[in-house]
């Protein structure tokens, strides 16, 4: 059965898991920055609703840490049990990254967020705020070199092929971790994370301050998420631009797929909607701005860009006969749509931030429930109908709820069509991805371990959700004596009250 | 010295920092069945390792991700060829880490019993599995010419390699038990060495056939001499504990992890994975190596990051180096 190679199979596996992870990894970078940021804003002001703030959103970033380390580990090890012939292959270039990131980057992450965890009474608080600091820092590193190692399938560089054991083998690792994609993606990958914190923020604070609770904690927490949604929101777009253009540079074919545009042309349109015959190699329905799409790959409105067809010409005339491999395209509806979800839900997240902070502004973020007074209902500048402003609020905190999935799916189908859209190729250019599997693995092995994971991945999700609607429920802890009075040197207080319970955010 | 000597080296003490710390964290695990009474108990347990498990799982990514950069073909061989092994291995870890960190989010009896449950079978289970992979990796089994492993599930489970298995169970077992007569007050700690003193001398006759049975399939002198430090340490230990040296006793176990993880290595150096069906095909450090210019990189890698990292671990071990019993864990936990 074709659909059920182990390739196929090994392709599906290291999808579902990738997306998965990928859901906790965006939320754990940026919530590690909006806890250390709160927290040091309690150490630097004393205000407690900025403590009170930093324990609710640290309950929930370790819901979600948790689940993002446990299911890296996985990441780690599947380049070695399914694909063990791209391990041989590239292991020279691209265990390096991989192997920084153990060593430079999750050592501090882990080591760090056990210090937090435990160390709310062992800890002067500055020391204790510091430590989540280290974890950002190091959530940071590890999304860079995980990023460069992508990037170098992306766009091969600093390597030879080693004609002896018919490997490629690393010439200059500077270039690898400095070359404009990786940077172009890490750039992207973490601006679209802090949108993803600041959406998941403002959900939450939306559905407390809908209700008029927690409404001093709430609302520092809502207008930051929605500063960080306006900004991050840009900033993805703009490096996604970027990013874009590289990608002109580098994959053609996978930015052609992704506009469905069939034949090479300049000025070139942008696709708003494409129906097409694939195997014909032509749209049968297609609704497109003209010159756009020249201008998003080249900077001008008229410039060629390669199509489809032309690409994959090109491509079977340098590698078809070599590789055996007649078709260099890859699913060319998979790349088209799932690059528009990506830009979609993407720029939707960003158009709700802004909405978000224009209805906010003056302090008009109070739930309708909780207004008394006439002039506290927003005034509109679209509209100077109190009773619609009012109605628009409330819909948009319902909005903001939703608004939360969003980013995590432009997330995923940002991967998606990342990794898809290089197809046939699992190092572009190099290696394609039917001759990096491992020839010794059965099917039943990774059917046996792909239903594992999936059966063990959805009853982690139900699990994983439900315990942070508890705690999303639940609201900002109340502060004991001891959580105003951390310790003032390390090693706590244990000296005055040997029997004092330990502190911790198990 | 050659790099990949060197490296082969480097991937040993990764091991072996791993087994020693995990080692004693996955001891902790076991006994949250064996040693506590009731759930007061099991989180006094849990919490001697909370802080530190995290950063001690992170030996075992590195090792895993060092041998990818400076051993392909080593990673590429050992995990396709282990695969339904570190299959069990990986969904432990999965669910360990998660159980760690969602047991006390509720409050109800029965999740947290479902937890610690978890708990109690993902650090059994690894335990024993590594000393599996680790008799099948020093005794060899079926590589081809093409660096590919060719047997299947019934190759791994070979006596050698069962035995392999008891011996880290055991061991680790023992690790964890001392480790937890060190960190704990209250009635837990005499029982956690009563425990030690039990399980002591049967860990000691499983790592001395083990390691008796290495030295004749491929040991040398200079294994030897590990391997009898291993036991030696070993017995050391079991009568530091039954004298109530506690500190003696755990830093004599983790001699016994660091020399019994030596012995193999250095029984299985130079090779990294023997081939059981013809020797010109087994995988060295040699020939399963990345090329010169990688591995410098990774020398310079980590001989900057490894003493930051041991460290800053260091420094975590001393925060929380005070002795915690039942008195320390409020309600509910």
């Amino acid at each position: 059965m074709a659909a059920l190679a182990p390739e196929t199979l090994a392709r599906w596996q290291f999808g579902v898991t990738t997306v998965y992870h990928f859901l906790f990894v965006p939320l754990t970078i940026s919530l590690s920055v909006f806890v250390a940021g709160l927290e040091t804003a309690w150490v630097r002001t004393g205000s407690e609703k900025y403590l009170r703030a930093a324990k609710f959103w640290g309950k929930l970033f370790l819901i979600n840490i948790a689940m993002g380390v446990v299911t890296g580990i996985l990441q780690e090890f599947q380049f070695g049990m399914n694909w063990s012939d791209y391990s041989r292959f590239v292991g020279d270039v691209f265990g390096a990254p991989l192997a920084f990131e153990a060593l430079v980057a999750f050592f501090f992450e882990s080591t760090f967020i056990g210090l937090w965890i435990f160390g709310w009474d062992k800890l002067p608080k500055g020391i204790h705020a510091g430590c989540m600091w280290m974890v950002a820092l190091g959530s940071v590193l590890s999304a860079y070199f995980i990023l460069a190692a992508n990037s170098w399938m992306q766009h091969p560089v600093g390597y030879r092929m080693n004609p002896e054991n018919g490997r490629a083998e690393l010439t200059d690792f500077v270039r690898v971790l400095t070359q404009n994609t990786a940077l172009a993606q890490f750039g992207h990958t973490l601006v679209a994370a802090f949108l993803t914190g600041g959406a998941f923020m403002v959900g939450i604070a939306a559905y407390h301050l809908m209700r008029g609770r927690h409404v001093p904690v709430m609302r520092s927490s809502l207008r930051l998420g929605l500063v960080v949604m306006v900004v991050a929101g840009v900033l993805t777009a703009v490096t996604g631009d970027r990013l874009g253009k590289i990608m002109y540079d580098q994959q053609p074919m996978k930015m052609a797929a992704a506009e469905a545009l069939w034949e090479t042309q300049g000025p070139a349109p942008f696709s708003l909607f494409a129906y097409g015959d694939v195997d014909e190699g032509h749209n049968d329905v297609a609704i497109e701005i003209p010159g756009l799409l020249s201008f998003l790959a080249h900077d001008n409105f008229s410039e060629e860009v390669p199509g489809i067809n032309d690409t994959d010409a090109a491509l079977r005339e340098k590698y078809g006969d070599k590789l055996g491999i007649d078709d260099f395209r890859p699913n060319i509806p998979l790349a088209y749509w799932s690059f528009r979800w990506m830009i979609g839900f993407g720029m939707s997240s960003f158009a709700l931030g802004a909405a978000g902070l224009y209805l906010t502004r003056r302090r008009l973020w109070l739930s309708p429930r909780l207004r008394t007074a006439d002039d506290k209902v927003p005034r509109l500048a679209l509209t100077r109908d109190r009773e619609l402003g009012t109605a628009l609020t409330r819909w948009y905190w319902r909005l903001a709820l939703l608004t939360m999935l969003f980013p995590l799916i432009a997330n995923s189908w940002g991967w998606i069509f990342t990794e898809t859209g290089r197809q046939p190729w699992v190092v572009y250019g190099v290696l394609p991805t039917a001759a990096g599997v491992s020839p010794t693995v059965s099917q039943g092995e990774v059917i046996t371990s792909m239903s594992v994971f999936i059966a063990l991945y959805a009853l982690l999700a139900v699990i994983e959700i439900k315990l942070l609607a508890k705690y999303v429920k639940a609201g900002p802890p109340e502060l004991t004596e001891a959580d105003l009075n951390p310790p003032t040197r390390i090693g706590g207080h244990d000296a005055e009250d040997p029997d004092r319970p330990m502190a911790f955010s198990y | 010295m050659q790099l990949h000597d060197l490296w082969f080296a480097v991937i040993a003490v990764l091991w072996t920092g791993y087994f020693f710390l995990e080692g004693f964290d996955f001891g902790v695990g076991v006994l949250t069945r064996l040693l506590a009474r009731d759930r007061g108990e099991r989180r006094v347990l849990i919490n001697t390792i909370g802080p530190v498990w995290d950063g001690n799982e992170v030996w075992l990514i590195s090792a895993a991700g060092a041998t990818f950069a400076a051993f392909p073909d080593w990673y590429a061989t050992l995990f396709s060829g282990f695969y339904l092994p570190l299959l069990v291995i990986l969904v432990c870890l999965i669910v360990r880490g998660v159980a760690f960190e969602y047991r006390a989010k509720r409050s109800g009896t029965q999740w947290q019993d479902r937890w610690e449950w978890a708990l109690f079978v993902t650090s059994l289970l690894p335990a024993f599995l590594w000393g599996l992979a680790f008799g099948n990796l020093v005794r060899g089994v079926p590589i081809d010419a093409d660096k590919n492993f060719t047997g299947d599930l019934a190759d791994l489970l070979g006596p050698y390699a069962l035995l392999g298995g008891l011996v880290t169970l055991t061991l680790f077992t023992f690790h964890g038990a001392v480790f937890t007569a060190l960190k704990t007050t209250g009635d837990i700690r005499p029982r956690a060495r009563r425990l030690a003193t039990m399980a002591g001398p049967v860990c000691a006759v499983l790592t001395a056939a083990f390691l008796a049975w290495t030295q004749l399939n491929s040991g040398g002198s200079v294994s030897f001499v590990a391997s009898a430090a291993a036991v030696g340490a070993l017995l050391a230990a079991v009568v530091a504990n039954a004298a109530g040296r506690e500190g003696w006793a755990f830093g004599l176990s983790g001699v016994t992890v660091v020399a019994m993880t030596a012995a193999l290595f250095i029984a299985l150096f130079p090779d990294v994975m023997p081939s059981s069906l013809d020797p010109r095909w087994s995988l060295t450090a040699e020939n399963a190596a990345s090329s010169p210019y990688t591995l410098k990189i990774m020398t310079w890698c980590a001989a900057l990051a490894t003493p930051v990292v041991m460290l800053y671990q260091g420094w975590t071990y001393w925060v929380f180096r005070k002795r915690i019993g039942t008195r320390h864990i409020a309600g509910n936990h």
